[in-house]
Parts: C-alpha cells; structure tokens; sequence
C-alpha cells in the first residue's frame, strides 16, 4: 500500500487510540489542551538547546581558525629561516585542524537546519494550538453529546497529527544536538587534555619553541660567554641563592646548570648537523 | 486534499492531482521493497518537489486531519520504517 496513506493511517490510528481513553469528550479536550501547551514548551526548550550548541560549535570552530591561522604564521617563519623540517610539520598540523573544521562545518550547518525547522514546527503548533483553544470553547458551550463527537473527533485528531509531527522534529533535533553535544565535549577534552594544544598552539608548541630557540639564539651565546667571563671572575658563591627560594627549585636548579655546563645549546647544534638548504 | 509533510506542515493540492501523486508514491514504495536507499532518496525528493510545487500552504489556524501524509526532506529508509512500524516513532 502507499506510503503516505500508511503514515496517515499510522498517525490516526496514535489519536484514535489517545481519544478511546477518555469517557466525557469534553475531558479529552481539556486534556488534550494540557498536553499541547506541554508540547509547545518542549519545542521552544528544544530550539534553545539547538541554538545553545550552535554557539558552542561556532565559538569551537573560531579557536579552530585562529589555531589554523598561526600554524601557517609559523610555515612561513620556518621557511624564511630555512627551516623547511619545521614548516612541514606546521603545514601537516595545519592539515588537521582544518580536517576538523570541515567536520564541524557540516555539523554546523545541519544544526542551523534543524534550528530553522524546529522554529517553524513551533510557530505552526502555536497557531494550531490557539485555533484549538477556541473550538474547544465553542464546542463545549453548544455541547449535545451527539453532535460534538464528530466535532470534537475531527478537531482532536488534526491537533494530534500536528503535535505528532513536531514531537517527530523534537525527537529529530534531539538526536542531532546529543550528537553535536557529544563531539563538542570531545573536542574540548582534547584541547583541555593537551593533546590538541601541541597542534595548536600555547604553552607546549614546540614548532614556535623553536623558532624562538633560533631567534634567541645569538643572544643566548652571547649571554652565555658574558656569564662565564663572570664566573671567572670569581662570583660563583652567588649561586647558593638557588637553595633560599625552597619550592620553587626547578627555575633556578635549571638556571644554575646552564651557567656551569653549556648543554642547553643543544638548539644551536641542531641546525648545524641537519643544514637543509 | 490536504497533505502533511512531515517537519514542513501542511499543502493543500487539488484532488486532481491525487493519480500524479500515487505513482509518484509507487515508485517510493518500490524503492522501499528493494531497498535501495539512494533510489528512495531521489523518489522522496522527486515526490516532495512535486507536492510544494502544486500545493498552496494550509491556513495556520486549520485544525484538519491530512488525508496524505509524506516522510520529510532527508528522511532514510530507516526512519521511513520505523515510522510504518506499529507503535513506531510517532509520539503522543
């Protein structure tokens, strides 16, 4: 048999079902009234959630761009440093980043979809909601058993159809926003856990360390050999300050080994041994 | 006539139209018998293109029960199914 005459039928066969539960039929529009308001609730609770992980995502997919923009910042300094190693890692971790701004993308514009639905859905079922609020007065001011049945039958069963059809867009959007919920939540636990950081950027980025490292690098001999001349000249007592500040020993332990060993300018050696260009 | 599309509300389309409409809808049905997802996608859209094409939409403040009643844009076999499917996805 059709499609559409099986999902009609399949719609009227839920509100017939819904209006053989009730003895007075002027309990079932009462109660049906109830049930609708409820239902308007839900559809405008439901467009706040879409339109709430439609921000995350958007906010999610900035972080995403301005990480994509600095990866590329940092192709070109290693380039006009000659370090063509460094660039193509940047351009790899560019890669990605804009894999996953694709991803988001089209999620993005599915939850704007859905948005848009749910926000029509939810202006129909008003009016529907508000013309049935009306008949129901009506019918129940004229009310003789016989003749409201029919009445109230037709007007039942066309508010049911409508409320079963957004309550299908509810579930729908529901679905779709669990969804985007879950992937946003990844995402931010990666950025949280690091794991995204070294791509992107802050505090572990090892590409601009060293570019940095580079950039430095003649001030640090230079700050080097001034810190042996001192030492030679006999200051090295200077160092025992580094017990007096307790907790905080890993700054200056480091400190106070980099002034009586060079091994930190391992950088420096880095680019003599592996000369790309 | 008046047909629902599901997520989209209702058209009315002038009973004229009801012999265009179900071969349009056999075709859908076909494609559901095989199986045959991305035909099913075409024949839905072929369908509903069709529907808003000859139909005029339905007063907000109707409160009438629709004879036909068609998947929505982007819905899957799956979701057709369970929809035919007693006690399916239909809410309330």
């Amino acid at each position: 048999m059709s499609v559409m005459k099986r999902v009609s039928m399949m719609f009227r066969a839920k509100a017939n079902k819904a209006l053989d539960r009730m003895e007075d039929p002027r309990e079932t529009l009462d109660y049906s009234y109830q049930t609708q308001l409820e239902l308007l609730q839900k559809v405008r609770r439901g467009v706040a959630d879409v339109a709430t992980s439609r921000k995350r995502i958007e906010l999610q997919m900035n972080q995403l761009q301005q990480s994509s923009d600095k990866l590329d910042r940092q192709a070109r300094d290693a380039l006009a440093v000659g370090r063509e190693d460094l660039a193509r890692d940047a351009l790899t971790r560019k890669a990605g980043v804009q894999g996953q701004l694709g991803e988001l993308n089209t999620q993005y514009t599915t939850l704007q979809g859905e948005e848009e639905r749910l926000t029509g859905a939810s202006q129909r079922l008003q009016a529907r909601v508000d013309a049935f609020r009306t008949k129901k007065e009506t019918i129940k001011a004229t009310y003789t058993a016989a003749e409201a049945q029919t009445r109230i039958n037709e007007a039942f069963t066309g508010i049911s159809e409508e409320m079963g059809d957004v309550g299908l867009a509810i579930q729908r959007a529901e679905d779709k926003t669990e969804q985007m919920k879950a992937r946003a939540g990844a995402i931010d636990e990666l950025m949280a856990s690091g794991a995204l950081d070294d791509m992107v950027g802050g505090p572990r980025d090892d590409i601009q360390a060293e570019l940095d490292r580079m950039g430095a690098g003649h001030d640090v001999e230079a700050e080097l050999s001034r810190l042996k001349g001192e030492l030679g000249q006999g200051s090295a007592p200077r160092q025992i300050e580094a017990n007096s500040s307790g907790g905080a020993a890993a700054g200056p332990a480091s400190d106070g080994q980099a002034a009586q060993a060079p091994p930190p300018a391992q950088p420096a050696d880095q680019p003599q041994a592996g000369e790309g260009t | 006539m008046i047909v629902r599309i599901l997520g989209e509300g209702q058209l009315r389309v002038d009973d004229s139209a009801a012999s265009e409409l179900g071969e349009l809808d056999a075709k859908l049905e076909a494609t559901l018998e095989r199986s045959d997802e991305a035909g099913f996608k075409s024949a839905l859209g072929e369908l509903l293109a069709r529907v808003r094409a000859i139909g005029t939409p339905v007063e907000p403040g109707a409160l009438e029960p629709s004879e036909l009643i068609l998947p929505g844009a982007g819905a899957t076999m799956t979701e057709v199914r369970k929809l035919l499917a007693d006690d399916g996805l239909i809410p309330g």
